[in-house]
């Protein structure tokens, strides 16, 4: 709710209650306290600056009853349809639900960026849940956030006009093109494991955005080996991807041993049964998907 | 390889109109895959190939409509702007 501090002051007076009770109800209701609070100290400074503001201005206008009735009524209607647009924006998108996506910090960033490029010595994989939902990411590092995917594709797409670049080719509908080249890579690629999940029948707590998440840890391998073979040539670029294919399989086969294969499989015990051995190789597969999407994506910047 | 937004909805529009197009008397009964065959065993496990002929029946069923709509916005659209 930044823009408020633009508009004029007598908007914001009216508009002031409706944000007030928005932000306590969105407060109230994730009990988990994904983010902190901080609209009681800009609410404060609000209201000290609107007064000061309706003062100065010297709103003439307010004495006329009619443009009084004007201006209340088109700040009600543009309430409204905000919250009109709110209300059908959150049927299609769930923003409640992404934002839990995005409650990281710092230490869970680094944690999680060390944990794709070395997950050999984690031992506990599992997401804690607490009554019932899973907990934030600031809390649990095995969690899946969207943050570092997010980040991960933008950087992606810079570093790859950096590296055309250095090799003359770079426009810049190139960085456009890049983009949405990488971005329909990834669709299909969320497309594909949620055909194959149906398939097979899985019954599996993993959500779209979850997938989503875990395609778009491979950008975080993909950045480190461009960045090496820009620094230190092709053997560099080579053998870096090869350290990040290698660590980001071990990480996604640790990831969802958890969330696809059956309580005793995930143990480790060799399960028999056609549908646990399909499980084991849906899995693999997914796993082994994102070495060769890290190569196919990065082989052109480095020539 | 540089594929576009665009290039995906292509896809998408022809994957669905193959799907759709699969005759259920002429064709997937020839194969073993009609409707009878579908429901098989009961219980939590459907097996791959009763999911793949369930989803080849819903999208037949659900999408025939809009599959309409779009294939003859595709074919104005294509004929208009080449």
């Amino acid at each position: 709710m930044d823009y408020t501090a633009t508009q004029s002051g007598f908007r914001q007076r009216k508009l002031q209650p409706d944000m007030r009770l928005r932000n306590s109800s969105v407060d109230g209701t994730d009990g988990s306290q994904l983010f902190e609070d901080t609209s009681a100290a800009a609410s404060g400074s609000q209201t000290g600056n609107q007064q000061a503001g309706l003062q100065a201005a010297g709103f003439p206008s307010l004495s006329d009853p009619m443009s009084n009735l004007a201006m209340a009524y088109g700040s009600s209607l543009a309430s409204q349809g905000r919250e009109m647009v709110d209300k059908n924006l959150d049927r299609f998108i769930p923003i409640s639900k992404l934002k839990y996506y995005f409650a990281v910090d710092t230490v869970y960033v680094g944690k999680k960026l060390g944990l794709l490029v070395f997950p050999y010595m984690h031992e506990n994989w599992e997401v804690s849940y607490q009554q019932d939902t899973p907990v934030a990411p600031r809390f649990d590092v095995n969690a899946p956030d969207l943050y570092i995917p997010a980040m991960g594709f933008i950087t992606y797409i810079l570093v790859a006009g950096l590296a055309l670049g250095t090799q003359n080719k770079f426009s810049p509908e190139l960085l456009g093109v890049q983009a949405s080249s990488a971005l329909v890579w990834l669709i299909m690629e969320v497309l594909a494991v949620l055909l194959s999940l149906y398939l097979v029948t899985v019954n599996t707590d993993l959500t779209t955005i979850d997938l989503l998440a875990f395609s778009g840890y491979k950008y975080v391998g993909m950045i480190v080996g461009v960045v090496a073979g820009l620094l230190f040539g092709k053997p560099a670029y080579y053998l870096s991807l090869l350290w990040c294919c290698a660590a980001i399989f071990v990480f996604m086969i640790r990831t969802l041993r958890l969330k696809l294969l059956s309580e005793a499989a995930a143990e480790g015990r060799l399960v028999r049964g056609a549908r646990n051995q399909l499980r084991m190789y849906l899995t693999m597969s997914i796993a082994a998907a994102q070495p060769i999407f890290m190569y196919w994506l990065t082989y052109h910047l480095i020539r | 390889m540089a594929f576009t937004l665009y290039s995906l909805i292509q896809t998408a529009i022809l994957c669905i109109n193959a799907v759709a197009v699969l005759h259920e008397e002429r064709f997937l009964s020839k194969f073993g895959w009609g409707v009878d065959q579908g429901v098989g065993g009961f219980g939590d496990d459907p097996g791959v190939k009763a999911q793949i002929l369930t989803l080849i029946r819903s999208v037949r069923t659900v999408m025939r409509v809009p599959l309409i709509i779009v294939n003859a916005a595709c074919i104005v659209l294509l004929l208009l702007f080449g």
